[in-house]
């Protein structure tokens, strides 16, 4: 059983054990920099840490947010690491491309100047303008442990939840704190959670999607991977306030070390009493396990989800029923995204007012983006909603790299849109992204520049979709085929305008006839690429001439449908 | 008249109709006489809203809703028809006959198949998006039937009927979007397969030329699901 006091016991345990290992070299072991071999770069400052005999720990951990500049090493001097106030304490240093070569000079400048060359300037504003709410313990805390999660301040919010709210005071601070799902959709996760926790019947589950998809996207796999614990807490606090005590964490197979670290954090929520039966001494149970995906980008959708738990296969069906009413094993359903329970904890522990003064007046709270493409900063970044645009992609990603120009902006993946330059200013919230001809979606942001052919660019989403389709309703399977066919036509310098009428009632009707929304949006990338830059269009079909030099347009007529 | 006990009133194309609670709109919409054109819908076997033929209006939905999936509420008012949905209904019915080989001249079910029935209905005249023409196999291994992928809208009554009323689950689909296809157990060819009883509801149920049965020529070529609504109710009732 585990208690508040001995929470504190843990915490007191933890930084007393930091304090004495003296200054603390991070190194990021998260998928970006793993893939940099990170793990080498652990492995030799660990080795000259010892032989130098200094007094410092090394430490694995999660992702620091500027993949760009991967592997990613931090050095809190040990004043920091004891410090109460964070603000005032010498600040940590961040160094970037870190090489195994590297090892000895970081270790030799504990005490002294940081290293230059490797040196990242902190105060840049790519830290400087982000609001880590989500992220707070990705980079500072070993995901592997517990304890350190405890220490951070974790399973507090869940500990007083359970011995001091009842469920529906969960589920009116969550509704009050305006969080929405981060999956994509931007649904109230308090109406959801309310619908659940009403609906009738003696079993209920709860179901983190964690099968992240979309091109460019690893927001989830990365808060995964970085800060498991709070994941976990996120569900259990859902579970108590829906009423379930079964649950399953639905993660894609091709996210290994995400199924391992959030297997190390099942099994150390198990040990502490904070998982399993009676949590935290209280009648609270929740068993969680979980299921791989195997590959198919439609299991994210709920409904299709829930059919490969089942081990059916997985296609969606029409809603309703909502899983909220009827889902998995036909009973009452709470499915949510791995960042909206990321954000649960933190809501609960710092309460509904503080969390819904941060954001717009319909989006509250931050949203966490993957960065990537033509930006001169890329990686992992969590910024408040209602940031510009602009603000993204020239503060925090420093803008396109020189010689180049902006161009437009990919949210929401294959069921998002472009956005040109002129709509940059428009702040990221759900419904703005939405009347902008995109949606928020769940967190991929691709940058483009001068050297990106928009036409290929909805051409390479569409092919996306059309082997991503399940193959189940006639529009969606048959309807993107034909709609990659044509901007095929387009690219090749081979089509005509009535292909690009064909291809206009094309979207129209796969959109609003499809059974699930990867149909239903599927046309997405098309028509704003078509609202935006249909001049690019155009001059593939009437010049036969890619603006942007991409696309190889045939000057003899090719061979047409063979 | 008085309505049934938890009878719903609702209006359908500006008609006072009532249903049964839980009756979808497709089949209190057949039992007032409403044309409601489908394919993958068959009276007797579980809906899966699949080919969107019967995707209907409904006054303050979002979207398009399935008629065979949705039931109906008290006071919804549906649309049956207009020139939107007949335009989809169309462009569904062009997207089929470009997906695969569908030629009704040479095909076995020419006269005697669903889908070219429903696209002379829905006043189908030419097709405008391109044949695909994959290329197919056709599986005549089994005995007495032939499947012929050639011919297959993936409606999935095969699959349906095999699982639901013969009990045998032979039927399956492979693969994804547009490669996705119907196989026998673990794609064996259908001659081979240890599940399937050679009960032939399958064949009956397939609304094209997919799959049909060998040696059957002019008008006997003909399919007959009726057995299916008999055998669902003398289940229920037993």
């Amino acid at each position: 059983m585990m208690s508040h006091e001995e929470l504190e016991q843990t915490t007191a345990k933890v930084q007393q054990e930091q304090r004495a290992a003296g200054d603390r070299i991070n190194v990021c072991v998260a998928a970006g920099c793993l893939s940099l071999h990170s793990d080498a770069v652990q492995k030799s400052l660990t080795d000259e840490a010892k032989k130098s005999g200094a007094r410092c720990s090394v430490r694995g951990v999660g992702c620091m947010g500027l993949c760009s500049a991967g592997p990613v090493v931090s050095h809190e001097p040990a004043q920091a690491v004891a410090a109460e106030d964070k603000t005032t304490a010498q600040p940590t240093r961040l160094y970037g491309g870190v090489q195994p070569g590297h090892a000895a000079k970081i270790v030799a400048s504990l005490n002294q100047e940081p290293v230059r060359e490797l040196a990242i300037d902190t105060a840049m504003p790519f830290f400087a303008k982000q609001t880590k709410i989500v992220l707070e313990n990705s980079g500072s805390i070993n995901p592997e442990s517990i304890e350190e999660y405890i220490a951070a301040g974790g399973y507090r919010a869940l500990l007083r939840a359970l011995h001091e709210m009842t469920p529906a005071e969960v589920v009116q601070e969550i509704s009050a704190s305006g969080l929405r799902g981060r999956g994509g959709a931007g649904y109230p996760t308090g109406l959801k959670w309310a619908t659940v926790a009403r609906a009738a019947g003696a079993t209920k589950y709860v179901i983190c999607n964690a099968d992240e998809g979309d091109p460019g996207a690893f927001m989830d796999r990365s808060v995964l991977e970085s800060d498991p614990h709070r994941v976990l807490e996120g569900m259990i606090l859902a579970a108590y306030a829906v009423g379930a005590s079964q649950g399953y964490i639905y993660l894609r197979a091709e996210y290994p070390l995400a199924v391992q670290r959030l297997g190390v954090a099942i099994r150390e929520a198990k040990r502490m009493g904070l998982l399993g039966a009676e949590i935290a001494g209280t009648r609270m149970s929740l068993h969680l396990e979980i299921r791989l995906g195997a590959g198919a980008f439609v299991c994210g959708e709920e409904t299709a989800l829930i059919a490969s738990i089942e081990g059916r296969r997985g296609t969606p069906q029409p809603r309703p029923p909502y899983p909220a009413e009827s889902g998995l094993w036909n009973s009452p359903t709470l499915i949510n995204n791995v960042e909206t329970y990321a954000n649960v904890s933190p809501i609960l522990a710092r309460g509904s007012a503080w969390y819904a003064a941060q954001g717009t007046a319909k989006s509250k709270g931050t949203k966490v983006f993957a960065l990537s493409g033509k930006a001169r900063n890329t990686g992992l970044i969590e910024v408040p909603m209602g940031m510009t645009l602009r603000e993204i992609i020239f503060d925090i990603g420093g803008g396109v790299p020189a010689g180049h120009t902006f161009k437009a902006v990919q949210t929401g993946g294959p069921s998002g849109g472009c956005i040109p330059e002129s709509l940059l200013d428009i702040p990221v919230d759900y419904d703005s992204l939405m009347q902008a001809g995109s949606i928020m979606g769940s967190g991929g942001m691709i940058v483009m520049d001068d050297s990106s052919c928009m036409v290929s660019v909805a051409r390479f989403f569409m092919e996306f979709c059309m082997s991503e389709s399940c193959g189940k309703c006639v529009p969606c399977r048959a309807g993107t085929a034909q709609m990659h066919g044509l901007l095929t036509r387009i690219t090749e310098g081979v089509a005509t305008h009535r292909d690009l009428d064909l291809l206009v009632r094309l979207c129209e009707m796969v959109g609003a006839t499809s059974l699930c929304g990867l149909g239903q949006t599927a046309p997405n990338p098309v028509l704003s690429t078509l609202r935006y830059f249909k001049n690019e269009y155009l001059a593939h079909i009437e010049d036969k001439h890619c603006p942007a030099g991409v696309c190889e347009c045939a000057t003899t007529p090719a061979e047409v449908n063979a | 008249m008085s309505a049934a006990p938890g009878a719903k009133t609702f209006v359908i194309d500006g008609v006072d109709a009532s249903a049964t609670p839980g009756q979808t709109i497709l089949s209190a919409a057949r039992e007032h006489n409403i044309f409601i054109p489908t394919l993958c819908h068959l009276e007797g076997l579980g809906d899966v809203g699949a080919c969107r033929l019967c995707l209907v209006e409904v006054k303050g939905a979002r979207r398009l809703l399935p008629a065979c999936t949705t039931r109906v509420d008290e006071g919804m008012e549906v649309t049956t028809n207009s020139p939107r949905l007949a335009d989809y209904r169309q462009m569904t019915m062009q997207l089929l006959f470009a997906e695969r080989n569908h030629v009704c001249s040479v095909c076995v079910a020419n006269n005697h198949c669903e889908m070219q029935s429903m696209a002379t209905t829905l006043g189908m005249t030419h097709v405008e998006v391109p044949y695909r023409f994959p290329a197919l196999t056709v599986d005549a291994s089994h005995e007495r039937f032939t499947l012929d992928h050639n011919r297959c809208i993936l409606c999935t009554r095969c699959v349906r009927v095999c699982s639901e009323i013969e009990g045998a689950h032979t039927w399956d689909v492979m693969g994804r979007g547009i490669q996705s296809k119907v196989i026998t157990d673990l794609d064996q060819p259908w001659g081979t397969s240890e599940t399937c009883t050679s009960c032939g509801k399958c064949v009956q149920v397939c609304p094209t030329g997919a799959l049909f049965q060998k040696n059957r020529t002019g008008e006997r070529r003909g399919k007959d699901p009726s057995f299916l609504p008999y055998l669902r109710t003398m289940r229920e009732e037993l």
